[in-house]
């Protein structure tokens, strides 16, 4: 079933701190009542590909919201804002989780909530979205696409921005997690999706993981050579089952 | 992937954007998923100045980084030898 009128708009939540945050917001027409999804993009920014997903997302149901997370380096374009985070580390996770938190609470107090929520991000995004999902009570459904870097090979690339592998706190995992991988990736690599796939299993937590081959990164990206038509057109009819099932 | 492995070097000199000429002190460097190529991954130079805000973006193809450093090295070398 689709949703062909739709209400998006820009507004405005409260993010990590009590700090205010610019989000985009799409929710199907009606007084629903729907499930919601954060949307986390990805390192380079708030781009439009991120707004044209979560419009996606609204098409089929759902009341969306894209927050972004770069909204703390002042004015400017998305890219601009992204640029001055790389410049200073990149994106804090301590941040992201609480940003996440209050795009969660925001879409909670809306009235065509149904009060469930999932979260569902993109490479940087992706894992953002496994951290969260180990950090907060209240996800309902998290689903990582190609998160890179919830497995660190190399200890030395934790910082004060990310200073924990997400892959370390698996534990604190309550909702069910979709993954959604290429086998041609290198980060991450089949052998790092297994490795996840390893903790998840000895911890008993409740996962899908769809592996595609023929895809490599981003294979969502409808405006960059690496998309995979028939790859990415599976994956978001999993995306969208699997928040059907565990959202309402 | 999305990296944060950045390259930053300090520079000295100016940059022109859409509001005119700036100093730009520094330059910071990746080779990352880019916001507006058509390009899986770009190597990317951010001109910045020194409040941090980026005055220049570019972004290139990986063949496209090469031959561009070896035209530098290249304007760098002749430009010295006819300015010596």
């Amino acid at each position: 079933m689709s949703y062909r009128g739709m209400v998006a708009d820009m507004v405005s939540f409260k993010g990590h701190n009590g700090d205010t945050g610019e989000a985009y917001y799409a929710r199907p027409s009606g007084k629903g009542p729907f499930p919601g999804v954060v949307l986390i993009h990805h390192m380079p920014g708030w781009d439009d590909w991120s707004l044209e997903a979560t419009r996606k997302l609204a098409h089929h149901g759902f009341a969306a919201i894209s927050p972004n997370l770069y909204f703390r380096h002042g004015a400017g374009t998305p890219d601009d804002q992204a640029a001055k985070s790389r410049a200073t580390g990149g994106a804090v996770d301590a941040e992201v989780v609480g940003d996440v938190k209050g795009a969660m609470e925001f879409l909670r107090a809306q009235p065509e909530s149904n009060g469930k929520i999932g979260v569902m991000g993109f490479c940087s995004g992706g894992r953002h979205t496994f951290l969260v999902a180990c950090r907060l009570d209240g996800v309902d459904a998290a689903v990582n696409c190609w998160g890179g870097n919830v497995v660190v090979d190399d200890p030395t690339q934790l910082s004060p921005q990310r200073p924990v592998a997400p892959i370390d706190l698996t534990e604190g995992l309550k909702a069910p997690l979709l993954g959604l991988f290429g086998n041609d990736d290198k980060n991450p690599s089949p052998e790092h999706v297994n490795k996840l796939e390893e903790k998840l299993k000895s911890l008993g937590k409740a996962y899908e993981f769809h592996r595609y081959d023929g895809a490599g990164h981003g294979f969502f990206a409808s405006e960059r050579p690496n998309y995979r038509v028939e790859q990415a057109n599976d994956g978001w009819q999993k995306v969208y089952a699997f928040y059907r099932k565990h959202l309402g | 992937m999305c990296s944060y492995i950045t390259e930053k070097t300090a520079i000295y000199g100016s940059a022109k954007g859409a509001d005119g000429w700036s100093s730009v002190t520094s330059a910071q460097v990746y080779f990352d998923h880019p916001y507006h190529a058509a390009l899986d991954h770009a190597l990317s130079i951010d001109f910045m100045t020194s409040d941090a805000t980026r005055k220049i973006a570019v972004e290139m193809s990986a063949d496209s980084a090469r031959a561009l450093v070896a035209s530098i090295l290249a304007a760098l070398e002749s430009g010295e030898h006819a300015h010596a």
